[in-house]
């Protein structure tokens, strides 16, 4: 039985090559949205002390002590949801992470950055180890541990997501669809674990990652059809009085998708959290012991767990849906779907 | 105060309302999986993939307005 050698020092040296800009997480689009977003509280919160001061006394003040408790929560939430400078280990103290601007750009290395590095490093050792156990392994003894359990994830991504989906020519995409598969599973699961933080519910690792599938389709698309073929694509075949509502359509399309993948994973990821740390919150803000034993710790394991699951889903959604897109944009004329060129062959 | 708490009652509407639409979406995708893979056992592997991509795919489009409405409520 001959095994296919999947992970290999070149596939290694490219999964650097992808991940390395990722590394440097240039902060331009986050620092842009945290000036916006750092002016509009500055504007509700005018408001609100505006209507306190026109208010009775006694009942603005009855509401500031109602709202305080909801706020901390809120602030809580979004401390552990957000981006920022310091590496909390909470009773331990925390590690403050150096704030780095050049040229306007802040490349502050943030808690995000670090579990980024963190995953990278992750990676590396994880397919070093098992693809060196690949190296001497012979029909007679089966792959156990560590290896078994990445084989079957790798297979699984080989057969059921790349092949059925993009067909002909699947393994130009199999290093790039491991790779951000792995990467995103990996960043979900160390969100999960205590004193990590989700990378990707950080928009800007999302919209990267899913710049990167934008671009792999797009090359994809230009390699299988050449420019012509690609012009022709953005027509969609319909007569040529209707180009000037087909071609913008087209057009739009083809950023909706990576925007769409974007969204996703972000949301899909910080929502999980936002809900884990809104049943916490419930049993202080009731400040009651029986609702923290019936409601808080039972459903927030359960959502934990749920959590477990939804990692390896959005990993799976994101890989999936950029290797239907390869798909999508590389099928050949005649063959609508790309499985049922698969099947014919 | 009054523009704010409309905002505020907006997002919490708007989010219910996007999550109506999604249950309803993957409801039925669900009960359609459920049906063809009692029809035909053995399709199930491929039935269940159609199934996940197209929830994922309600499921952005759902998530695009709890995105919006999270936006409206911090605001």
């Amino acid at each position: 039985m001959k095994r296919v050698n999947v992970i290999q020092p070149k596939a290694l040296l490219k999964v650097i090559a992808i991940f390395l800009p990722l590394l440097f997480n240039v902060n331009g689009l986050a620092s842009a949205a945290s000036g916006q977003s750092s002016d509009v509280p500055k504007n509700s919160a005018a408001v609100v002390a505006g209507a306190a001061v026109s208010a009775p006394a006694a009942e603005s003040a009855h509401g500031a002590e109602a709202s305080e408790g909801e706020e901390k929560a809120g602030d809580v939430i979004m401390h552990h949801i957000l981006d920022n400078n310091v590496f909390a280990f909470e009773p331990f103290g925390s590690v403050n992470l150096p704030k780095i601007v050049i040229g306007g750009f802040d490349i502050s290395i943030t808690k995000h950055v670090v579990m980024l590095w963190l995953v990278s490093a992750l990676l590396l050792i994880v397919f070093s180890v098992v693809g060196g156990k690949y190296k001497n392994m012979t029909a007679r003894n089966a792959p156990k541990g560590l290896a078994n359990a990445m084989e079957a994830l790798v297979e699984f991504i080989r057969l059921d997501v790349a092949k059925s989906n993009i067909g002909h020519g699947y393994e130009k995409h199999l290093p790039y669809l491991l790779t951000v598969f792995f990467f995103i599973l990996f960043c979900n699961l160390l969100g999960l674990i205590p004193y990590g933080a989700t990378a990707t519910g950080n928009v800007n690792v999302t919209l990267t990652l899913s710049i990167f599938t934008f671009f792999v389709t797009q090359i994809a698309a230009f390699k299988a059809h050449g420019v012509k073929g690609y012009l022709q694509h953005l027509t969609a075949g319909t007569h040529w009085s209707l180009w000037i509502i087909m071609v913008p359509i087209e057009i739009i399309g083809q950023f909706t998708k990576p925007f769409a993948l974007t969204i996703r994973l972000f949301a899909n990821m910080t929502a999980g959290h936002i809900i884990i740390l809104s049943l916490i919150f419930i049993s202080f803000i009731l400040k009651s012991y029986i609702v923290a034993a019936a409601v808080s710790v039972p459903f927030a394991i359960f959502i934990d767990l749920l959590e477990l699951f939804v990692a390896f889903l959005q990993a799976f959604v994101f890989t999936m849906l950029s290797a239907l897109f390869i798909g999508l944009a590389t099928a050949h004329e005649g063959h609508e779907k790309p499985a049922a060129g698969v099947a014919h062959h | 105060m009054e523009g704010l708490g409309l905002a505020y009652l907006g997002a919490g509407l708007g989010a219910g309302l996007a999550v109506i639409g999604a249950g309803l979406g993957i409801g039925n995708i669900a009960a359609s999986a459920a049906e063809g893979t009692a029809r035909q056992p053995e399709a199930t592997s491929d039935i269940r993939t159609t199934m996940i991509i197209a929830a994922a795919l309600i499921e952005g489009v759902a998530l695009f307005g709890e995105v919006i409405c999270v936006l409206l409520a911090l605001k």
